[in-house]
């Protein structure tokens, strides 16, 4: 058991951006959110799920809506209090943590905001090991544990409970509820025993992300191979962009973005985006897929640059992360492989190159 | 008969101004020492530049000035704000001033409010504007003796209409004199970096209502009848009166119109940028034209905004930098004489070594030192200084460009002799006429500009006729703002889609500009 003060939030942050890999919302934000909370409420404890009674409940709880709305419709802090409260008495049970759904993007420090005024630990676990775009796109689905019931609620007190036989299913029932109250809202999901949360959540992912943090703070001066070498991650490609291409579709921002090699005149390196970075073409060969990370960072101070911030003439690197393990078992490439978002390619086992995979960690 | 304009650049060590006719041609430069009083410095800059020119032909005189922003940098003359913010019951969970420095915020920070108000992305109320709960703030502002209020409302740059009434409220609960800066008139999307920007603004009105009275008056002073304009971050102008309410879009004009200006005396649009001035170098690099923008946030004195700058580097290396020789090596800067280089450096009589002294020893740098110091300046100091300027350059010159390909480097600036003729990762050194002024040059040739910025959502077909009206209205502003409405034209439409989310919506920014209409033609 230990505690995230407002020192943590930095490197957590920073973490947090590398791990969206482009997409997720900036994660500043939730960083304001958590230092305002911890500052009023005081800092607040991360277990591990398996230090928690086995049959009390945890719940993620998530801002959704669109990452434009949120930097400017701010919120409030009691819809996520509203969607927690609502679920306990929706399932007649109090909670006994509270989980982030994914560690990647904003969402990594929000549920510490709301830890920290309810007075509730944060399980050191997650669904993503990462973000992705939909709430039924975590480890919890594949273990067969469901999202439902799901909380959407607004600052105002308007809320939806909504029970449904599928995760997809509660998935489009909770965007639907997000367009009519405002792009910008609290979802409680997946309430689950710590007993279960144990058994299929990606664990220690919190700890994860701020290590990455941390070591992604000294790359500036030290260089990736350390972060590298701890995140059992290889280096892909360093170049400069030389075309972004964003359209808008059905709720996401597809698009490409290429890259040509910095030594190598003629290779170029082609990133398919829906939000997030998910593909790596290096001349048309795949060799990054989802659910394995992708990650941009500017070549001059290694700072991730999201997907909306993507442009002409940047130097950047290009790195990849493994998926955390916990998504490796039966039928995870039908729900996070690329088919799953409608590329027509199978998924590339990752592997590190020689060096790094001597140094690795995982 | 030809019309002419003036520009004019305060920077930290010098006051540059340009001359030139309607054709862009300069006619006269003048470049003068910033004095401790810099509006002095504007006076003897103009007197020189006017030396025989009919002043009934001058129109309009541009300023780009640092006085904002080194008010802000050193925490000085900046008002107490009042901060209010339309978004209850939206945005309790990150308050106003936020991660600001601690000094900064005991300094501008006054009495708060987040009171009911603001839009939803649709155009939607949040909630009903709560007019009481902005009289009961405005009631504490004249309590404390805050004449200075920042309002922000959630969705304001696309819904003015919140912003718009809390002012007339204030203004007739604090009367006409206060000082109300709006957000929607200062910056984009994201409301903790616009507000942040806003409550800048506020705090910077003493000071821009100074720096234009005085910019009046020295233009009063030599009898000039002409429109007066500052220069604002993205290279465009705007009327010296509204510059006076919005001082903070002034804040990072030096480096666009030094780039800008160098770019267009040199006749390239696609090159690297070296300014050296006498205390620092900032370089950048011109796509199409245009200074390439950072993506990082811009910390405005330790404060985080969301406006676009260009992507600099900056290192402590100019004219005045100090050399100071060690045991087998030398250190060079980060400190600087600054605008007294002409008195100071030891070739000219004083008893600091400076970068000018090296420059002027070594042969890059001619027509500076009167003469040889006493006992010389041992060459091999001059070689070590020599090769760090060199290898700092060339540093700056190989991170900015932004492919494989070597690109041109234009020069410009007091201390752009420095750059050597040959520089690692450029195709060649191009020291344009006139280069030590390009930031003044900047200044006269900027544009009149429009922005808008919004939430679009369409179906089908009207997306296309979404964007038009979004063009129409950047243009609109372009010629309110003076630009030419027979020459306005759209220079970026920026699509984000709204992502995460089903339906068709987009963010989109599109930002117009126009060369400025002459005097006559309106």
């Amino acid at each position: 058991m230990r505690q995230i003060t407002s020192e943590d939030i930095e490197p957590l942050a920073l973490g947090a951006t590398l791990l969206g890999t482009g997409g997720g919302g900036d994660p500043h934000i939730g960083a304001l959110m958590a230092k305002q909370a911890i500052d009023e409420f005081g800092p607040v404890t991360v277990v591990e799920p398996d230090a928690l009674p086995p049959d009390g409940l945890v719940a993620a709880v998530a801002v959704v809506g669109a990452p434009t709305v949120i930097v400017e419709r701010v919120p409030a802090g009691s819809e996520f209090v509203a969607s927690l409260r609502a679920m306990s008495r929706h399932l007649g049970r109090d909670l006994v943590a509270i989980m982030p759904i994914e560690v990647g993007g904003m969402n990594t420090l929000i549920p510490l905001a709301a830890a920290a005024e309810m007075g509730l630990p944060l399980v050191d676990a997650d669904g993503m090991g990462r973000a992705f775009p939909e709430i039924e796109m975590t480890v919890f689905t594949l273990a067969g544990l469901p999202a439902a019931p799901i909380v959407v609620a607004d600052e105002k007190g308007n809320l939806g409970i909504f029970e449904t036989t599928t995760n997809k299913t509660a998935e489009t029932l909770g965007r639907t509820a997000v367009v009519q109250l405002g792009m910008a809202n609290a979802v409680a999901q997946y309430p689950m025993t710590a007993g279960q949360c144990a058994a299929a959540a990606i664990r220690g992912s919190l700890s994860y992300c701020l290590e990455l943090g941390r070591r992604l703070g000294e790359a500036a001066e030290t260089g990736l191979a350390d972060l590298l070498a701890f995140a059992g991650g290889r280096s892909v490609f360093s170049g400069t962009v030389v075309d972004v291409d964003r359209r808008a579709t059905d709720g996401f921002t597809r698009g490409t973005c290429a890259i040509e090699h910095a030594g190598e005149p003629d290779r170029v390196l082609r990133l398919l985006i829906q939000n997030e970075l998910l593909i790596a073409l290096d001349d048309g060969e795949p060799v990054v897929t989802p659910p394995d990370l992708i990650c941009v960072l500017d070549h001059e101070n290694t700072r991730p640059i999201t997907t909306e911030n993507l442009a002409y003439g940047q130097r950047v690197d290009v790195i990849a992360l493994p998926a955390a393990e916990q998504w490796h078992r039966e039928g995870f490439t039908d729900l996070v492989g690329p088919r799953a978002f409608g590329y027509d390619l199978d998924y590339v086992p990752f592997t590190t190159t020689e060096a790094n995979f001597q140094g690795s960690v995982r | 008969m030809s019309r002419l304009r003036i520009g004019i650049d305060v920077g930290g060590t010098n006051t540059d101004a340009v001359l030139v006719d309607d054709h862009d041609t300069v006619l006269a430069a003048e470049k003068t020492p910033t004095t401790s009083e810099p509006l002095d410095g504007i006076r003897a800059v103009l007197t020189a530049i006017l030396d025989g020119v009919d002043r009934a032909k001058v129109d309009q005189v541009m300023l780009g000035t640092t006085h904002p922003a080194n008010a802000v940098i050193q925490r000085r003359g900046l008002s107490e704000v009042g901060v209010l913010r339309l978004a209850a019951p939206t945005s309790f969970a990150v308050r106003p001033g936020a991660a600001w420095p601690a000094d900064l915020r005991a300094q501008v920070l006054g009495p708060v409010a987040i009171v009911g108000g603001g839009f939803e992305y649709d155009g939607r109320e949040i909630a009903p504007l709560d007019e009481g709960a902005i009289r009961e703030f405005a009631a504490r502002c004249a309590r404390g003796g805050v004449r200075a209020v920042a309002v922000s409302g959630v969705f304001a740059p696309a819904s003015t209409e919140h912003e718009e009434r809390a002012a007339d409220i204030l203004a007739a609960e604090l009367g006409a004199t206060a000082r109300i800066s709006l957000s929607h008139e200062v910056g984009s999307l994201g409301l903790l970096e616009r507000e942040n920007a806003t409550i800048l603004n506020a705090a910077l009105q003493e000071v821009a209502h100074r720096v234009v009275d005085g910019f009046r008056a020295a233009l009063n002073h030599h009898d000039l009848d002409v429109d007066a304009f500052l220069t604002q971050n993205d290279g465009t102008l705007m009327a010296a009166d509204q510059a006076a309410r919005l001082p903070v879009l002034t804040l990072g004009s030096g480096p666009t119109n030094s780039m800008r200006g160098a770019c267009a005396l040199a006749g390239l649009s696609e090159a690297v940028v070296i300014d050296v001035g006498g205390t620092s170098a900032d370089a950048g690099v011109l796509v199409d034209g245009f200074p390439r923008e950072s993506t990082a946030a811009v910390e405005v004195g330790g404060v985080r905004t969301n406006f676009r700058m260009p992507d600099l580097i900056s290192i402590g290396l100019g004219g005045g930098s100090v050399v100071r020789p060690g045991e087998g090596d030398v250190t060079v800067g980060p400190d600087s004489v600054g605008y007294r280089v002409a008195e100071a450096a030891l070739t000219r009589g004083g008893d600091t070594l400076t970068l000018s002294d090296i420059s002027a020893v070594a042969g890059r740098l001619t027509g500076f030192g009167r003469q040889e110091p006493a006992g010389g300046i041992d060459p091999r100091i001059v070689k070590l200084a020599l090769d760090w300027v060199d290898a700092e350059i060339d540093r700056m010159t190989t991170r900015m460009k932004s492919s494989r390909h070597a690109l041109p480097l234009i020069a410009v600036g007091g201390g752009s002799h420095l750059v050597a003729d040959a520089v690692r990762g450029a195709s060649r050194v191009v020291r344009p006429e006139h280069h030590a002024v390009a930031n003044a040059y900047g200044a006269a040739i900027a544009e009149a500009s429009g922005a808008v910025d919004r939430v679009i959502r369409f179906a089908g077909d009207d997306r296309q006729s979404s964007l038009d009206e979004a063009r129409r209205a950047a243009a609109d502003a372009a010629v309110a703002a003076g630009a030419d409405p027979h020459a306005v034209r759209v220079t970026s439409l920026t699509e984000i889609p709204l992502t995460y989310v089903p339906g068709k919506a987009s963010r989109v920014l599109v930002k117009a500009a126009g060369p400025l209409r002459t005097r006559r033609s309106r």
